[in-house]
């Protein structure tokens, strides 16, 4: 890998819907984070940068932003992998409003959370006796493969589907509501398969994969779409969906 | 911010599979219409589907069926590997897949191009 | 598209694996051969399997080219999904109208 020089030439995006990149020179340290380079405009060179980050160590997904065009977690892509001759552009997470540079308005991914009913459902109350899951049980496999989801957008700015259909619930969403269709606790699935068999659901999902390309976690919400299809489309065939 | 920027990271396998696919797709859709009034000629007296057919024999035409016969196959083995995903259990290795299928109609309109040239 | 729109489209697309294989063959083999019209008349005319097999695919890409579009159109043009859906229809429509008269012209 070729040296980087000793100074970047950063881009970042400064306002809000309406903006521009501005360029500024930051001092290259090794083991330099994107989010390092980040922190250090707003202290040392612009108090009026705004950015959104919280732990720093790729546990939370607060700082997931576009870098060289590509969505990802800040404190967690190094400098050298990303700066090739030296330059970086990074700017706010794209399919979301922006709020004032760096930071989106995260606000209409939740919302298409709640409409995809990603919210568990109980069954049972204290009273009754525990279930017991399997933990090696076919629906509790696939919901564990899909359950690690931090909801950081990384998915729904990669997807193209969500940049062309406003009315799609998104990858992150629906990939949620896959891990509850397949828990035996929840009660909810009536209304869930019915929710994600309208439009702007699972069905609108062309199977372009860049959300499982893109997902720090490498969780797989295009298999978790795979999976929602095959459910609603049963449910369908079966009279139990109106569309 | 500009469609360049946009376009920066769309550059993977998948997302080029599924370009080709939704393009096949609309061209073959704008190709079927004018293909069926073709085949409409043969109403009547084979003349007409005759003189249309000699018509076909021009390289350029030729060549056009060529990319057809390209566009009918990369849809079908696209959409066959689309189906795979929806409809049985996840297999990974789709970026493979996705490059098979387009050098395996690559390869049935180059058979084609031979024969028909 | 709705779970309904993707049932008809996907099953339309599954019964065409066969019938697109099918057809590519019939198109290798009878630019082979070079065919006239009148040999493929000849053929096909009062064919009753010719004719079911044919209607079966004007059938089937009607429908799945029209819900194609509809998805395209409503993805990548300004058009509403309403909109969209209705152009859809037209050009389903008219895909069979074509199609079945080609069907007709070839096999009876």
């Amino acid at each position: 890998m070729p040296e980087l020089p000793a100074e970047l030439a950063v881009s970042l995006w400064r306002g809000g819907a309406q903006g521009r990149y501005e360029t500024y020179r930051v001092p290259r340290r090794d083991s330099q984070t994107v989010l390092d380079v980040v922190t250090y405009v707003q202290r040392h060179i612009d108090p009026t940068l705004s950015y959104r980050f919280a732990c720093r160590v790729g546990m939370c997904g607060s700082c997931a932003m576009t870098v060289n065009g590509r969505p990802r977690w800040t404190c967690r892509t190094h400098v050298a992998k990303v700066a090739g001759s030296g330059t970086l552009e990074i700017g706010p997470l794209e399919n979301l409003p922006v709020i004032k540079d760096l930071a989106t308005d995260m606000a209409p991914f939740f919302e298409k959370w709640r409409q995809a009913k990603g919210a568990f459902a109980p069954s049972r109350t204290r009273t009754d006796p525990m279930p017991r899951i399997r933990p090696d049980s076919p629906a509790r496999i696939a919901a564990d493969a899909a359950i690690e989801c931090i909801n950081c957008g990384v998915c729904y700015a990669a997807c193209d589907t969500v940049r062309w259909n406003a009315d799609y619930l998104g990858p992150a969403a629906l990939n949620r509501t896959w891990t509850l269709v397949n828990d035996e606790r929840d009660a909810g699935n009536a209304a869930r398969l019915q929710a994600v068999a309208a439009a702007g659901g699972c069905h609108a999902c062309h199977s372009h994969q860049s959300c499982q390309e893109h997902c720090p976690l490498s969780l797989n919400p295009t298999a978790s779409i795979a999976g929602l299809k095959r459910r609603t489309a049963l449910a369908y065939l079966k009279g139990e969906l109106k569309p | 911010m500009t469609i360049a920027r946009h376009l920066k990271h769309r550059t993977g396998t998948l997302w080029l599979a599924a370009l080709v696919h939704r393009l096949s797709g609309l061209a073959l859709a704008i190709f079927l219409p004018l293909h069926f009034l073709a085949l409409g000629l043969a109403v009547g007296d084979a003349a007409r589907l005759d003189g249309f057919l000699r018509w076909t024999d021009q390289p350029l035409v030729k060549l056009s069926e060529v990319l057809l016969v390209f566009l009918l196959t990369v849809h079908l083995l696209g959409g066959l590997r689309v189906l795979v995903i929806e409809n049985f259990d996840w297999r990974d290795g789709q970026k493979q897949l996705a490059t098979l299928a387009a050098t395996v109609s690559a390869l049935v309109a180059l058979f084609f191009l031979v024969r028909v040239f | 598209m709705n779970v309904r729109l993707y049932v008809w489209q996907r099953a339309t697309a599954a019964l065409m694996v066969p019938l697109a294989a099918v057809h590519l063959a019939v198109i290798f083999y009878a630019t082979r051969q070079g065919f006239s019209a009148a040999e493929i008349l000849a053929r096909t005319r009062g064919s009753v399997a010719w004719g079911t097999y044919y209607a079966l695919f004007v059938a089937a890409v009607s429908i799945h080219a029209a819900i194609g579009v509809r998805n395209v159109l409503a993805e990548w043009s300004p058009l509403s999904e309403r909109r969209a859906g209705r152009l859809a229809i037209a050009f389903g429509v008219l895909l069979a109208a074509l199609g079945f008269r080609a069907v007709a012209a070839v096999v009876l």
